[in-house]
């Protein structure tokens, strides 16, 4: 789609573009552009020169056995954090939009979370299961069972898993319960006429209808698993015990700033805007054809 | 929303089970904040000793007070006031130049046009997740370490507010430009007389979704501030963690935590109509 009616002038439109573009190019592309370089050399030990070695970098990272594991922990720590979030937020927009009044105070009640920031998050379930003062841990240990997410991996994982799915079931609910209200009545009430039960009706007309959202829902929230989370890991497990909890944005970090390996830093950063660039392409593609809203 | 007509919706037994589903929902949702905030109002010792009280203590004055003047390693106030300015530098700065190129790009015909709108829309692969080292040596160059230059204008470009407002702007009826033009009223008469204050919807509902989106950064406040009193709240509750074994002040660190969330969360729920639309559209 373009204007048919347009103003005259070059440097004007030139004018106005360059302070999105320089910001664009010298906070962007250029450090893009150096983490692509800086991919294909490692830096001698003093830091004074740097030696090309290709796709050594690369090769190295691969073989890695902590980047492999690493990449296994963002799987993981991905898909955990979708299917909790997303879950507790159909659960709950499901409830929500079966009633005739109310729902709307329970919108208010549900999203304010969403305004919560993940770090901030984070030091709130650190809090709750913290292993000397935390409530929760202490009455696990009353039960019997001795938390300790410092030193127990699969704890560790639960519990930033469910600090980063917590903030986020208020977004998936606003967008949950309006994918649901907009699903005609009419047809749910047919079927229900035709005798279809509550399970036969959400199996058969609301799921299907409600793909798209879901679609919609499950991609924005892997983009926000992978690169939004960071200040929930930080916080909570530093990426331990034993690197069980480093998902590869940490991975950039700790080894770019505390651990100062330039080159598997910047490679690893190369790997990590593939995959970013994949999963805007699929948001994208995706979002053309999407209907609702 | 039409009234409905109540057939498959809950009535008796199952509407109340319905009101208990959501209630337990929202207590799962409140109840970090609500340790939190009874964790803020009590003595550190009340709260080393577990299990911490379930009520709010007598001390929520003097805590609150003593992180906002001294906090632990710079006063809160202090960190407040560094998060309010990167939240509204990065907030009204991704709106003004994303106001003036969709401008650019839909109202004027000029080279690379096309270049550059795409130029912009890369910018949504970059997050600066992934290009954190390079970007730290780019800011340290310019000698913006600990500078509020240097927290907003590396955050301030954006795909996401520039495509909104050239979606909006195809919108506005052409006959408007026309008639602009006619009456002789150069470009930027028409975008701050007649476009700007059709966006201003559009503007606020974005303000909404980018105050807190800069109100929240983490990482990026991380790497480049490491004097204290740069600190963003947001990144400093961490630092108030001491290393070692030593206990840390939980009244001190929670208080903060609830005032850190205070300014985003009045946001959300004070224009929760133009949240839900930002949201919405800016996901489009």
């Amino acid at each position: 789609m373009e204007k048919r009616v347009t103003f005259k002038g070059i440097w004007l439109p030139l004018l106005l573009v360059l302070p999105q573009i320089l910001i664009t190019a010298v906070f962007f592309f250029y450090p893009a552009g150096q983490a692509i370089w800086q991919s294909l050399f490692i830096p001698d030990p003093f830091g004074l020169s740097m030696q090309w070695v290709g796709l050594g970098n690369f090769e190295y990272l691969l073989s890695d056995r902590y980047y492999r594991a690493s990449f296994v922990t963002t799987a993981i720590f991905s898909i955990l954090v979708t299917l909790v979030s997303m879950g507790v937020a159909l659960y709950l927009a499901v409830l929500a939009d079966r009633l005739i009044k109310g729902s709307g105070a329970y919108r208010t009640l549900l999203i304010w979370p969403y305004a919560v920031a993940p770090a901030v998050a984070g030091v709130l379930w650190l809090f709750m299961f913290n292993t000397r003062v935390g409530v929760v841990s202490w009455y696990l240990g009353q039960l019997g069972y001795d938390w300790n997410h410092v030193l127990n991996e699969g704890e560790a994982m639960g519990l930033v898993v469910v600090a980063s799915a917590w903030g986020r079931i208020s977004y998936n609910f606003l967008f949950f319960l309006a994918g649901l209200q907009a699903i005609p009545r009419s047809v749910i009430e047919a079927a229900a006429i035709d005798g279809a039960r509550f399970w036969t009706r959400f199996r058969t007309i609301v799921w299907p209808l409600l793909s798209p959202t879901t679609f919609f829902l499950l991609v924005v929230n892997i983009i926000y698993a992978f690169f939004e989370t960071f200040g929930v890991i930080h916080t909570i497990t530093s990426g331990g015990p034993q690197q069980a909890t480093t998902i590869l944005v940490y991975k950039v970090y700790s080894d770019g700033f505390v651990g100062q390996d330039l080159g598997s830093s910047a490679a690893q950063s190369v790997i990590l805007l593939v995959v970013v660039s994949i999963l805007t392409i699929i948001q994208f593609k995706y979002i053309e054809r999407r209907v609702h809203y | 929303m039409a009234e409905r007509s109540g057939m498959v919706e809950k009535r008796g037994l199952g509407l109340w089970l319905t009101h208990l589903g959501l209630i337990i929902g929202v207590l799962f949702i409140f109840f970090p904040i609500w340790l939190a905030f009874v964790a803020s109002t009590v003595e550190n010792q009340d709260i080393i000793r577990p299990p911490m009280p379930v009520w709010p203590g007598d001390q929520m004055i003097e805590n609150y007070t003593n992180a906002l003047v001294a906090g632990i390693n710079a006063p809160v106030a202090l960190m407040l006031f560094n998060s309010l300015v990167m939240a509204l530098g990065i907030a009204l700065g991704k709106i003004a130049i994303s106001l003036l190129s969709a401008f650019a790009i839909v109202y004027f015909r000029f080279p690379f046009r096309q270049t550059f709108f795409w130029l912009i829309f890369l910018t949504l692969m970059l997050p600066v997740e992934v290009r954190i080292v390079p970007t730290y040596e780019v800011v340290a160059n310019f000698g913006m370490l600990n500078s509020y230059s240097g927290l907003i204008l590396p955050l301030v470009a954006s795909a996401t507010a520039t495509f909104l407002f050239r979606q909006f702007f195809l919108t506005v009826p052409d006959e408007l430009a026309e008639a602009a033009r006619v009456d002789g009223a150069r470009p930027m008469q028409f975008f701050f007389d007649i476009l700007l204050p059709m966006s201003r919807t559009n503007i606020a509902a974005l303000f909404v979704i980018l105050f807190i989106y800069g109100w929240n950064q983490y990482l990026w406040p991380l790497l480049i501030t490491t004097d204290p009193e740069m600190n963003t709240i947001v990144m400093g509750i961490k630092q108030m963690f001491p290393s070692g074994d030593d206990f840390a002040h939980w009244p001190t660190i929670m208080a903060t935590s609830i005032l850190a969330m205070v300014p985003p969360v009045i946001v959300v729920v004070g224009m929760q109509k133009l949240f839900i639309r930002g949201l919405v559209e800016s996901e489009k």
